[in-house]
């Protein structure tokens, strides 16, 4: 895989191994293990209550494996100081509004705080990196925007700014096109495909089987907290896992030359 | 973005020369007024730049020194510390109508300083008391909170709407069983504030835990903005979510704590300042909480200075707080609203 950082310790590969968890004894996720690199997309797909989130969090770091461990680039999570790790790992969240009326500039200067610490005042050298990032991801004209008046797409791609600014190489995304318009999804995912390009590490929840296999260099199957597969998208992502995972049937159109597919749902959707 | 930027930095100096010249006004308003010279005068003679006669001395140094500047000095720090507390609550709890009271500190307190009456003749007893009981309610609260299930916003703020809950009842029970003629008064007249109860020795020993808390808060600034996003946002950006939370409500409690020992309960400054603030430097909490710490002293200076020299008897404070307070309110909500939704 190609870096834009030759040092292994920038590389930003994030593994999971043996991972279990439990809420109150009642076990989410059994023996979860996977890998993600340099420049790939890997997509969650899993029903609701599936483990998805839980999965999303351990990764980060924000809850703790019952057993087995979470390592960002060989290294236990648990055993990075927290600025440290969020300068090697971001999360991205679903959008939300804020209560206080920041811009688009504030929210990404955010992103600069495990580099400057939780009491120093941004340099002049974080405000250009903030300049820097809007500008890269096309929305340099809403630095002074307050973040909660602008459209779903642009506080998503925000979102995307801040981790960015983090200096972040890894990045863990929330079902990141829920509520953008159909146009926003895509050019989101085209921006998401570029950040691989440029050597990111990226997983992300889904709830679209098409955007997985739109978007995404491998896909994972979770049902009922395990991984029941994990391949390439055109691999993995089809009628009989669609019917497995959501317990709906549809009928695929394969458009092989354009390398496309489409769920269609069936006449009947119900399973027996 | 420059020109917002600028413009936010140069009301810096703005408030400060205001606070300075509201200090001043403030000295110079009330039942005796003094010409601001009289006052430049006293200050350059007290420096031994000129010489006063001993007559003119005396006078001013009774007016200005003893009567009027521990009053004056009340108004900044009470005024600082309530605004600057209610900023940092409201980052905490990602809530914009949130203040100091939420965590039951100032009805703790209300209890405190009314037992203190009930069984004291001395203000040392209530005071103290007073200090005592904010602290106590606010960790009753958080004890709640840790029990239902940990530090989250929710569980928060519902431990502190039951501690808030228990001490007022406690502290109607407390006024039920005063006697009417005597104690009943002191304790009714506490409850709506007021800045002549201190002297410059208690002053001076609160000043500096007070002037320290305000620092620390706002010190605080970009780790509040980060909690601002949501907790897990904030973890993910290196911020020890958990602690600072805790340690927010602590230093805000300690802070509220010492207003209430000082001057008895003075509502709405916590609540409205911090939107005043935010319309004139923005959300950024690095701004924000000096901001706040200032404009909050001179809101009550300028209430202070009202109640003083509006009728014959002095208004008590809290009363002019709440009056203010409404209008100012409806007048940040307006401006305000499209940002909260």
């Amino acid at each position: 895989m190609s870096t834009l950082h030759g040092s292994a310790d920038a590389a930003g590969e994030l593994l999971a191994r043996e991972v279990h968890f439990a809420f109150a004894r009642r076990p989410v996720l059994c023996g979860v293990t996977f890998r993600v690199g340099p420049g790939e997309v890997v997509s969650l797909l899993g029903a609701n209550g599936s483990g998805k989130t839980t999965l999303l969090r351990l990764l980060l770091g924000l809850l703790q494996p019952a057993s087995g461990e979470v390592t960002l680039n060989g290294k236990p999570l648990r055993r990075y100081p927290r600025r440290e790790l969020a300068q090697r790992l971001a999360y991205v969240p679903q959008t939300h509004t804020t209560p206080f009326p920041y811009t688009v500039r504030d929210v990404v200067l955010l992103g600069r705080l495990p580099c400057t610490g939780l009491t120093h005042s941004p340099s002049r050298h974080d405000c250009a990196v903030v300049v820097d990032i809007l500008a890269r991801l096309g929305i340099g004209a809403l630095a002074e925007r307050r973040y909660s008046e602008i459209s779903g797409g642009e506080r998503q791609l925000t979102l995307i700014a801040r981790a960015l600014a983090q200096g972040a190489r890894t990045l863990v995304l929330d079902e990141p096109v829920t509520g953008l318009d159909y146009g926003n999804q895509l050019r989101f995912l085209e921006h998401l495909r570029a950040l691989a390009g440029a050597g990111y590490a990226i997983v992300k929840a889904t709830h679209h089987p098409e955007h997985a296999l739109m978007a995404s260099t491998r896909v994972l199957l979770l049902h009922g907290g395990r991984i029941i597969d994990d391949g390439p998208p055109q691999q993995v992502v089809t009628p009989e896992a669609i019917a497995r995972l959501y317990r709906v049937r549809v009928r695929a159109f394969s458009a092989p030359e354009a390398r496309a597919t489409a769920f269609y749902p069936a006449d009947d959707t119900r399973l027996d | 973005m420059r020109l917002r930027t600028a413009i936010a930095a140069g009301r810096w100096p703005l408030l400060g020369l205001l606070l300075v010249v509201a200090v001043a006004a403030a000295l110079a308003v009330g039942r005796y007024p003094l010409p601001v010279r009289d006052i430049a005068r006293f200050a350059l003679a007290g420096l031994h730049l000129i010489e006063l006669p001993a007559e003119q001395w005396d006078l001013l140094y009774n007016v200005i020194v003893q009567i009027r500047l521990p009053r004056v000095l009340t108004a900044v720090l009470v005024g600082a510390a309530l605004a600057t507390s209610g900023t940092a609550y409201q980052a905490v709890f990602r809530n914009p109508l949130v203040s100091p009271e939420l965590m039951g500190v100032l009805a703790g307190s209300a209890f405190g300083a009314a037992l203190g009456i009930l069984v004291s003749h001395h203000w040392a007893v209530t005071q103290a008391l007073a200090f005592a009981m904010g602290v106590v309610a606010v960790a009753f609260g958080v004890s709640v909170a840790r029990l239902a299930g940990g530090a989250s916003v929710v569980m928060l703020v519902l431990g502190g709407v039951i501690s808030g809950t228990l001490f007022t009842a406690l502290l109607a029970v407390v006024s039920f069983v005063a006697d009417p003629y005597q104690k009943l008064p002191a304790i009714e007249y506490w409850l709506m504030g007021n800045l002549s109860l201190t002297d410059l020795r208690t002053i001076g020993w609160t000043a500096l835990p007070m002037g320290a808390g305000v620092l620390v808060l706002a010190s605080l600034g970009p780790a509040l903005d980060a909690l601002a996003m949501g907790d897990d946002e904030a973890r993910s950006l290196g911020v020890p979510v958990t602690a600072v939370r805790y340690g927010v409500i602590a230093i805000a409690t300690l802070i509220s704590a010492l207003t209430v020992s000082l001057a008895g309960v003075v509502g709405w400054v916590g609540l409205i300042v911090p939107h005043v603030a935010r319309l004139m430097v923005g959300p950024g909490n690095r701004r924000l909480l000096p901001a706040s710490a200032l404009i909050g002293a001179l809101f009550l200076l300028l209430t202070d200075s009202i109640s003083r020299s509006w009728y014959n008897v002095e208004i008590p404070i809290g009363i002019l707080t709440a009056l203010l307070g409404v209008p100012a309110f409806l007048i940040v909500l307006h401006r305000a609203r499209k940002a909260w939704l």
